[in-house]
């Protein structure tokens, strides 16, 4: 299911940071942490103005037309850049493993969603795997616990990567769930169409996240990480959740998802 | 049986509102996965298995028609009879006319989930015929007269208490009237009155797992050989398959045992594999004196050389609903029918509509863990998908989801008005929100709120307007 790209010789140099809505619109700080660790992998980043979502919200309700538009506008706006770099595995894999189908009956839109696939990435592996960063210059006093995000690892191999870059961070240790790879039940318009259901997966996750005694829970997804961060301070959790991106970027002292200002 | 699909919702909270549902469950959710993957892992062609295992399938399933033929040919050949069954209606008035032909008063039935599909149990009760499950955990909820909740563990729903209270009431008659407690004692009471149900009965009637068409078999796997006495003492042996149970050559059945089994219960192959090949012969010291085979469509024909296809490669081990997270929350009644987890919300849309059994592909996060496990590799997220996209085609998406879609839909095909209603919305959350950094309830998003804080935006605007600023 996964792969990992070899190397290239030719580092891509202008890449484009697919935000995603979620970070646009709930923390910023994520895609500035995403800019920071790629700037400093030697890439020239660049947001092109035009992007709005990847188009999830309709394709998973069964909104093929819709999600197409959406899927077209994102194509446009992402066009010659070297590579397409998101800060969650969910919108990444829409991009590098959903669009081509989408355009099965168009085939000169297909070639051009195939052309936006093949460079289409999710930051941490983009990272690891594409520019062969084994390290990052951050410290975090702590011990987290990493969640695996369901698109990240099962869609696009991301497992590895981010442990190996968080193993490098000063001051940080690793505590494993026992099922770090099970949902956490968010699934995008899931969590407040079967709101039950969700529930009923998200608390389960936050008895794995308790148990392993981490004071921070990590994830590539802000998503998943709104979700648990949620629950997890709905049980009056002391657990502090932050995007992966942070912590790497050194930006691991800014307040935690769902915590005010300090001051 | 009775689809309770529709009830999607209200079902899901009966059972999480089930303490000893959700005891069960627990169990299930480490178990089932935990020795999955240690078979997994000690197999290390298993991958590879896999790929072979869905090759198979798609073969089988591109010329269905040839292995279908060649199988009943061969059946034929062995002294046996096919019957064609398009409906379950059709089925279960060849199996009723079958069982009266010999007078039958008792069927012993080993687990079948294509006889739940047809409700067949009902079917001939009402005509005065008892069939009599053999299959322990079958047995079980046929005392208790429920459906299964799991396709190879019909009864996993239930604690070892419930069993030992279901046993205490029905075999105290039988001169049982000491309620046990050990798991072994369970099973050997059960045995105890099984077998003279074996030695009575007229007629036996199994499922089968691979209809092999080279040898006109038919083949069988359990863990408890129930199914031998089922096929073997009664003077007539019923297999009641569907078509797609149909693959070329016994090599074929091999390779997909092995993945069956492990992917199943972890196990490398199941405590007994039987073989049926026609009835007995003349030199047989044991046998049923008829062997029919009755291969049911009830609306499969009608997925091939669909986008539903894939599912037809199913080879029924529960895989997917083993490592279903919603499965693992609720259950397999939850979903209201025979075909729980991952691999129902697939199926039963197909066999009992979409407009009742329209929740069941909607009840997922996508998550893949059904797709990471599945033996034959069905894109199950993706058939889902594509169910969500024919409801919405049908104008069944819920009104408020297809309101707040458009909605949305509108504004996000607008990157200009899009940027200025984000700016708005971060504003507005984040000044709000700023004493406590989240909300204990936000009015519109009551489904997140109910069980969730929700977080508040990081003061400062949106990530564009941040980064706009930056640049200048």
């Amino acid at each position: 299911m996964s792969s990992s790209p070899a190397i290239p010789s030719i580092r891509p140099r202008r890449v484009a940071l697919f935000v995603t809505c979620l970070v646009d619109l709930f923390r910023p700080s994520v895609g500035f942490a995403a800019v920071k660790l790629l700037e400093e992998a030697g890439c020239s980043v660049e947001v092109p103005p035009l992007q709005v979502c990847c188009g999830q919200p309709a394709y998973n309700t069964g909104d093929r037309a819709t999600t197409r538009a959406i899927a077209a506008q994102v194509i446009d706006a992402f066009e010659g850049y070297d590579a397409v770099v998101a800060p969650s595995g969910s919108c990444g894999g829409m991009l590098s493993h959903h669009y081509p189908g989408l355009f099965d009956d168009d085939p000169a839109m297909k070639v051009r969603a195939e052309n936006l696939a093949g460079r289409s990435y999710e930051l941490i592996s983009f990272l690891v795997d594409v520019l062969g960063v084994e390290k990052v210059a951050a410290r975090y006093a702590g011990a987290v616990t990493y969640h695996d995000s369901c698109s990240g690892l099962r869609e696009l191999g991301v497992r590895e990567q981010p442990r190996d870059l968080l193993g490098s961070v000063q001051g940080l240790t690793l505590r494993e769930m026992k099922t770090p790879e099970v949902c956490c039940g968010f699934g995008g318009t899931f969590c407040v169409k079967y709101p039950e259901i969700s529930n009923a997966m998200v608390s389960e996750k936050s008895a794995d996240i308790a148990a392993t005694g981490a004071d921070t829970l990590l994830a590539g997804d802000l998503g998943c990480l709104m979700n648990m961060a949620g629950k997890l301070q709905r049980e009056g959790s002391a657990v502090r959740v932050r995007h992966v991106a942070e912590v790497l970027a050194g930006m691991g002292d800014l307040p935690a998802i769902g915590e005010p200002e300090r001051g | 049986m009775e689809s309770t699909a529709h009830a999607f919702k209200a079902n899901v909270d009966h059972a999480l509102a089930d303490p000893n549902l959700q005891d069960s469950l627990a169990k299930l959710k480490v178990g089932f996965s935990e020795r999955r993957r240690q078979a997994a892992e000690r197999l290390p062609e298993f991958e590879a298995l896999r790929d072979r295992a869905r090759d198979i399938k798609n073969h089988t399933l591109a010329h269905l028609d040839f292995y279908l033929e060649e199988f009943e040919r061969k059946v034929i050949g062995l002294g046996g009879h096919v019957h064609w069954a398009p409906t379950a209606a059709d089925a279960r008035r060849i199996i009723a006319e079958l069982c009266q032909s010999v007078n039958a008063r008792t069927v012993a039935k080993s687990k079948s989930m294509v006889a739940e599909e047809i409700a067949l149990n009902e079917h001939l009760e009402a005509l005065g015929i008892a069939p009599i499950e053999t299959d322990l955990g079958e047995y079980i909820i046929q005392l208790r007269n429920e459906p299964p909740s799991h396709i190879i563990a019909p009864a996993v729903h239930l604690t070892k208490d419930q069993v030992a209270d279901t046993f205490l009431k029905h075999h105290a008659k039988l001169g049982f009237d000491k309620r046990l407690t050990e798991r072994n004692d369970l099973v050997a009471e059960a045995r105890y009155v099984l077998r003279q149900k074996f030695l009575d009965a007229d007629v036996g009637l199994t499922g089968a797992n691979f209809l092999v068409a080279e040898t006109g078999s038919s083949m069988l796997v359990t863990n408890e050989g129930n199914a031998d006495l089922s096929n073997t003492l009664p003077r007539m042996h019923i297999v009641l398959a569907s078509i797609e149970k149909v693959i070329p050559t016994l090599e074929d059945a091999a390779v997909l045992l092995r993945v069956l089994a492990r992917s199943a219960t972890g196990q490398e192959s199941s405590a007994y594999t039987t073989l049926n090949t026609g009835p007995k012969k003349q030199e047989d010291l044991d046998g049923p004196e008829q062997y029919h085979v009755v291969l049911l469509d009830n609306g499969r024909s009608a997925v091939l050389g669909t986008e539903m296809q894939d599912i037809l490669r199913c080879i029924r081990c529960g895989a997917c609903m083993n490592h279903c997270p919603v499965y693992g929350a609720v259950g397999g009644h939850a979903y209201g029918w025979v075909y729980p987890g991952p691999m129902g919300a697939v199926l039963t849309p197909q066999l009992v509509g979409v407009e009742e059994a329209s929740n069941l592909p909607n009840a997922s996060t996508f998550c893949g863990r059904c797709e990471s496990v599945c033996p034959v590799r069905i894109p199950l997220p993706k058939l889902m998908r594509h169910w969500r996209e024919r409801e919405f085609e049908k104008h069944l998406t819920p009104k408020a989801v297809r309101q707040g879609l458009a909605m949305w839909s509108f504004v996000a095909r607008r990157p200009a008005l899009y940027r200025r209603l984000t700016a708005l919305a971060n504003r507005m959350l984040a000044l709000f929100g700023r004493a406590d950094g989240r909300y204990r309830a936000l009015p519109l998003a009551s489904g997140w709120t109910r069980f969730r804080d929700f977080p508040a935006p990081q003061p400062g605007g949106t990530f564009h307007a941040r980064w706009a600023k930056r640049k200048t």
